[in-house]
């Protein structure tokens, strides 16, 4: 025992999981804790296992091995909602919408409160509940929507609050979320980053998924790098810079990187012919990029 | 548009569904409301052009032959609106009268037997449709084109092909029986109606029931049970139909084995014409009903008048068409 206990334990931890498909070992002996309030970014390429992490979170798959903890006391998720009964709620990249129905439904669909009416047996939905929570969820959000309107009706930043809005209506504590820019029509960062400091401010924790480096600098505290099932790095946003990472997400290594003080790698660097803003553009290109070309 | 601008546009709700042009309105307006509107001029129209149209004895006579088709119609909305359809409806009519016919005299002056068997049926056909959608994963269109087949041929089958007649006295009540003024499958369709209603707009279940016809990824991803759900409309589906083949019967005094042939394809008219999407997630039994009775009040507009036969279908035609084009101007 070196390390002393920290003061608080961490809001979750996951502890050495392992999660094998056939053949595939999908996550070798991952850990990751996230602390209360904090803001996570787990970076990673297609395949890297961060999805598959998520899925052992939120209780769609079982791990085969290692150990989830939340506040410090093992836990076990066998359900999606036995994940959710205690906090952790998913953010899906999608959102998980029905844009037939109106915002309020779409808030609490699956989940819906209900009334008794002539006793016990008969019961409906309590649609009056419904309104004023979800006006109550996307005022603490600072996105007011008119609960009513149907979700057809709704810009991409809008939905994405629905879909938030839903997770903050059940106390969640942590709210993971999937390519949170990945389905909206401009990549709003600027936004991304109100919501998540948002978050902050009410104490949830937040995990991010994400492919895009951009993303993670600008709303991530801290973040870990997956490749191949395992974590590759775990950082504090600042001690690393996007090129570094860049680097560590393809290559699963900080090794054969020079630090130059301005972000390029020495291989790079030794292409001579571009100047060193364009192979910065490249490097951050290629960060961004890389999921997309495999898959 | 800014987001700031969309925010604000969110936040005023109601007022943004009255925003655009005059046009627009209009075409919003005659969208929601244009089959009623067009339901009204018509009874208008059959008040002064058909005079024994506005009898009272008349519109019940409407109501009542409406009943069948509105029966069905109601099941079919449940299913239609999670993006399904159901064409075996027409057989399990054919199949459930003839169990019922069948019961009906050996179980003396009780119908309640014959009854239950009769909507057992409907409930068995239902499944089948059900267990192929949902867990042979084929298309509804194909499960129930199946289950059509096969309940016709079950229909055929049990009684060789003949007509079956002669019901008992209670059974013939539920056709041409009255409580009070109103007959009684009138009263068994309006009852089965708010019913449905109910269930549609009021509880967790109709909520769903919409959600899996909006997007069934969503659905799952929710936590609904999306499997459940689609088993539980088809099970509906199949027992209003029973219902409305057990109501045949009993009005007919008997059963064919090729009773209600066709009737899917009244009976899906008549779910769009009330608004009904095909594509699911949108309808309600209020439209539904509106459909039925529109369908029901041409008909028999027609006959008051004396026109052709031959002309009716053709007519049936034509308003579903125009009731399609209506359904793409509504405002939501």
């Amino acid at each position: 025992m070196t390390d002393a206990p920290p003061a608080t334990p961490p809001l979750v931890a996951l502890k050495d999981i392992h999660k094998t498909f056939g053949a595939v070992s999908a996550l070798r002996g991952v850990s990751i804790d996230v602390q209360p309030g904090e803001t996570f970014a787990l970076l990673g390429d297609n395949a890297a296992g961060k999805s598959t992490l998520m899925k052992v979170l939120t209780g769609v798959y079982q791990p085969d091995r290692g150990s989830i903890e939340l506040d410090g006391k093992r836990t076990e998720f066998p359900t999606p909602s036995a994940s959710r009964d205690q906090g952790v709620e998913m953010v899906y990249q999608d959102f998980a919408l029905a844009d037939n129905l109106d915002v309020r439904t779409n808030v609490f669909l699956g989940r819906e409160p209900q009334k008794n009416i002539l006793g016990p047996f008969l019961r409906i939905i309590d649609r009056k509940k419904m309104e004023a929570e979800t006006k109550r969820v996307l005022e603490r959000l600072d996105i007011p929507i008119n609960p009513r309107l149907k979700v057809k009706r709704l810009s991409g930043g809008q939905r994405q609050a629905v879909a938030i809005g839903r997770a903050l209506a059940f106390d969640a504590r942590l709210i993971i979320m999937d390519e949170p820019t990945a389905n909206l029509s401009v990549a709003k960062v600027d936004k991304l980053i109100e919501v998540t400091q948002r978050l902050k401010d009410l104490g949830i924790a937040v995990i991010i998924i994400t492919h895009r480096l951009d993303e993670a600098f600008a709303v991530a505290d801290r973040f870990a790098v997956m490749r191949q099932g395992q974590v590759v790095g775990r950082f504090h946003v600042g001690d690393v810079t996007e090129a570094q990472v860049a680097h560590l997400i393809s290559h699963g290594t900080l090794d054969d990187y020079v630090d130059y003080g301005d972000g390029i790698p020495a291989e790079r660097r030794k292409i001579g012919s571009t100047s060193s803003m364009d192979v910065v553009d490249a490097m951050a290109t290629r960060g961004n990029t890389t999921d997309g070309s495999d898959s | 548009m800014s987001l700031m601008t969309q925010n604000i546009k969110a936040l005023l709700g109601p007022a943004d569904l009255k925003q655009g042009s005059a046009a627009t309105k209009v075409k919003r307006f005659v969208g929601d409301y244009g089959i009623l509107i067009f339901f009204a001029l018509i009874v208008i129209f059959l008040a002064v052009a058909a005079p024994n149209f506005l009898t009272l004895n008349n519109l019940v006579n409407v109501v009542r032959q409406s009943s069948i088709i509105g029966l069905i119609a109601l099941g079919m909305t449940f299913i239609m609106i999670t993006a399904g359809i159901d064409l075996s409806v027409g057989s399990v009519v054919g199949l459930a009268g003839m169990t019922f016919a069948l019961l009906a005299p050996a179980s003396g002056g009780a119908f309640w037997l014959p009854l239950i068997v009769g909507l057992g049926v409907g409930l068995l056909v239902g499944f089948l449709s059900a267990a192929m959608v949902v867990w042979g994963g084929i298309l509804p269109f194909l499960a129930t084109l199946a289950t059509m087949a096969i309940a016709r041929t079950a229909a055929l089958v049990i009684t060789d092909g003949q007509v079956v007649s002669g019901l008992s006295g209670p059974a013939e009540w539920l056709g041409s029986g009255f409580i009070g003024p109103i007959p009684v499958p009138v009263i068994i369709f309006l009852l089965a109606a708010l019913l449905c209603e109910f269930v549609l707009s009021r509880t967790k279940f109709g909520s769903h029931v919409y959600a899996v016809g909006g997007n069934e990824e969503s659905a799952k991803k929710v936590g609904i049970s999306t499997g459940r759900v689609l088993f539980m409309v088809y099970l509906i589906g199949g027992v209003t139909a029973a219902l409305g083949g057990l109501v045949l019967t009993a009005r007919l005094d008997g059963a064919a084995p090729v009773a209600g042939t066709g009737y899917e394809l009244q009976v899906i008219a008549a779910v769009v014409i009330g608004g009904t999407s095909l594509f699911g997630g949108v309808g309600t039994i209020r439209g539904t009903v509106i459909g039925v009775l529109l369908l029901g009040v041409v008909m028999n507009g027609m006959n008051l008048m004396g026109v052709s036969s031959y002309y009716q279908q053709g007519v049936q035609g034509i308003i579903l068409v125009l009731a399609v084009l209506l359904n793409r101007w509504k405002s939501d």
